[in-house]
């Protein structure tokens, strides 16, 4: 908001902090002129920034939770994906980000714990983003802004509380579409993003008192997401594990194992694996059994590794 | 809104309301006059509602069985009984107890997430709308939503939704089902949406009601304007405010929310309406909360402290109806408060039997996803392994 003039950050209860206090202060800062409420209208908030940025403007809304996201659907695919594209490059909405909190919280049932990555991904044109805690979503909510692509930046709000890491004050940009190696590994290759790194670390740590040493991927951007990098650790691991908390059919995790056994295939030692949320609406009670935590993944490191034998 | 008394039979010309209290020999007239404006429509509801001692008292002790219930709700969620989210509906209990005096069962109800007291009045008992919060069996749904999501088939009460104004459409579709399943000519069951002034400038609501008009479909778009859509006021969040003139060319009303002899009389007009197959209508009902949005919202922020307190001590709905049984000589004082000493010991019993319930089985999360039973892929999905407290002490296959 300080380095560009154009850019005004709207969306439901933004005024006053937000319901995650992500815009705190911030009206105050830069006036009501630039951070403004919208009514209750995702679909219009959606479009609604994606004509302001093919003014060139950036515009930064928020889709106060991404549960809420699927009514802004035919706007983020119609309409933001394919500006540029079918203006012929006349126009583009690369101003446009769409910030929305996403991913299981403990207690939010069907429609505040919903990870619609895999939705997103699935469109030519966008950018999809995923943090995995405070300082990398510094510097990749920097680089989704500024970038000149329209990107949906999904907030894991499970992190917004509980994930505490010294931050830089500075500005500082990280690169969209490059994935982050967190650990070195050479016996197995996991790969997640936003919040299950934390779980998929845990599992790391379990896995190291037995031995065996993963290598810890976290993908940071979902679209495009960074295939170098992920390939060339299966290809030096030889196994591999994709977690993710979302719904298994058709969860993202299905096209990068796709990709690896398509890349990766003669330097596989044992079948891909994929650890996941299960295929039912996201539970209300039930939710830390539907979770894929770190005794799942543990269990499914244990078994690639006996496969691989 | 005193109440004028006459105590004579009703000469009432809706036969519906000579149904409802025919056989309860005396009843008495109450002025509503003042509690409706209309919109593009020459009838009104009348100034004048039929009610008596019995009606009143039953009223009474569901409004009051509403408010403890809400009261309960705030406490055990403090209490960190009930977790997760949870959006409470006292003061507005007018809108919903007038309602469902209106109706008959065979009228569908479908609603938002503000749903505890109309779950209540449709289907819910205490017990079962505190246990769905608890997570545990005794839930009305069996602990598989929480509080945003109750349903009752035979009740035709179609919940509980969480996303705003997406029950809008839906309640359209249960309309047309009504329409469709009825004879020709004959009166047809209504389907109302309620929804929240938040809500009402969603797309999908307009979309559905120019489906309900162009196909005179037995729907009633009911809007429960408490004058917040979260922590956003009216003025801030809507161009206009006057919800009931929204429908443009469809007929609207407005009907005094927290008075519930005017919203019975309105509702009855609107069903009456609707029912005959005119098309569908606007209903506004003023009305007022108590509690924030949610138990996340202290409620303080964005409004005053003295505004609250203002409508509670003039507008609150358990007193008019207090006031007007106590005027019409239909209960004293002594009375009521024994009504209500009872109705708070049923709900702490009612808790305490709810809480007796376990937690429902892991089966649960998988069952109803499809209509036959749905396998849950083996390899991948169920953890092989027992698990225990702490990682050491797990059972591994």
């Amino acid at each position: 908001m300080d380095t560009d003039e154009t850019a005004i950050l709207f969306g439901e209860d933004v005024g006053f902090g937000g319901v995650f206090r992500c815009s705190q202060d911030l009206q105050d800062q830069f006036g009501p002129h630039r951070v403004f409420n919208t009514p209750l209208s995702e679909n219009g908030i959606a479009g609604f920034a994606v004509g302001y940025a093919a003014t060139g403007g950036t515009a930064i809304a928020e889709i106060q939770f991404a549960d809420y996201i699927f009514p802004a659907m035919d706007q983020i695919v119609n309409e933001m994906a394919k500006f540029r594209y079918r203006s012929g490059n006349q126009w583009n909405c690369g101003g446009v980000t769409i910030r929305a909190p996403c991913g299981a919280v403990g207690h939010g049932g069907h429609y505040h714990s919903q990870s619609p990555e895999a939705y997103l991904a699935h469109t030519p044109g966008i950018v999809v983003v995923m943090p995995s805690g405070p300082k990398d979503a510094k510097g990749l909510l920097l680089s989704s802004i500024r970038s000149p692509d329209p990107v949906v930046f999904l907030e894991p709000k499970a992190l917004y509380r509980s994930s505490v890491e010294p931050v830089p004050d500075e500005d500082y940009e990280l690169p969209l579409g490059v994935a982050n190696v967190l650990h070195q590994g050479s016996d197995i290759t996991l790969i997640g993003w936003g919040g299950q790194l934390r779980l998929l670390e845990k599992a790391r740590l379990l896995a190291q008192k037995e031995g065996i040493h993963c290598e810890l991927i976290d993908l940071r951007t979902i679209l495009p997401w960074d295939v170098d990098t992920v390939t060339e650790s299966v290809i030096k691991t030889g196994k591999c594990i994709v977690s993710h908390e979302a719904p298994l059919t058709c969860g993202f995790g299905a096209e990068l194992v796709s990709t690896i056994q398509n890349e990766c295939f003669y330097s596989l030692e044992a079948p891909v694996m994929r650890v996941c949320g299960m295929d039912t609406p996201f539970p209300l009670v039930h939710e830390k059994y539907y979770i894929p935590n770190e005794l799942k993944i543990l269990d499914a490191i244990r078994d690639v590794m006996e496969k691989a034998k | 809104m005193l109440s004028t008394i006459r105590a004579f039979a009703s000469r009432n010309a809706n036969a519906s309301m000579l149904k409802s209290y025919a056989t309860r020999g005396m009843s008495t007239s109450f002025d509503v006059s003042g509690s409706y404006s209309m919109h593009n429509m020459e009838t009104a509801p009348n100034d004048t509602v039929e009610s008596s001692k019995e009606e009143l008292t039953d009223w009474f002790e569901k409004m009051y069985l509403m408010r403890r219930m809400e009261i309960a709700c705030d406490n055990e969620y403090k209490a960190r009984n009930i977790r997760g989210f949870c959006h409470l509906y006292d003061g507005q209990e007018a809108v919903c107890m007038g309602t469902e005096a209106a109706f008959d069962h065979e009228d569908s109800w479908i609603t938002s997430y503000r749903c505890h007291a109309i779950a209540l009045m449709r289907g819910g008992t205490v017990e079962s709308i505190m246990g769905e919060m608890f997570g545990l069996q005794s839930g009305m749904t069996k602990a598989k939503g929480g509080s945003m999501h109750y349903y009752s088939k035979k009740d035709n009460f179609y919940g509980g939704q969480g996303i705003v104004g997406a029950q809008v459409p839906v309640g359209t579709g249960l309309a047309f089902a009504n329409k469709y399943k009825s004879t020709p000519g004959e009166r047809m069951p209504v389907a109302m949406a309620a929804y929240g002034d938040g809500a009402a400038n969603q797309g999908q609501i307009w979309e559905s009601a120019n489906m309900a008009a162009l196909w005179k479909l037995p729907m009633i778009f009911c809007i429960e304007n408490n004058h917040y859509g979260m922590g956003t006021s009216v003025e801030r969040h809507s161009s206009h405010q006057e919800y009931y003139k929204m429908g443009n060319h469809i007929p609207g009303i407005r009907i005094d929310g927290m008075n519930v002899l005017a919203v019975k009389e309105g509702m009855r007009f609107v069903k009456d309406y609707v029912g005959a197959g005119n098309g569908p209508m606007y209903v506004e009902m003023m009305t007022y909360r108590y509690h924030g949005h949610s138990m996340s919202d202290p409620g303080t922020t964005y409004r005053t402290r003295d505004e609250i307190a203002a409508t509670r001590s003039a507008r609150d709905p358990l007193e008019f109806i207090k006031t007007t049984m106590l005027d019409a000589g239909f209960a004293t004082p002594e009375e009521l408060k024994k009504i209500e000493k009872k109705i708070k010991k049923d709900v702490q019993k009612a808790i305490m039997k709810a809480k007796e319930s376990s937690p429902p089985p892991k089966e649960e999360l998988f069952s109803h996803i499809y209509s036959a039973d749905h396998k849950i892929r083996e390899s991948e999905e169920k953890p092989k392994f027992i698990r225990m407290p702490t990682f050491d002490k797990s059972i591994h296959n």
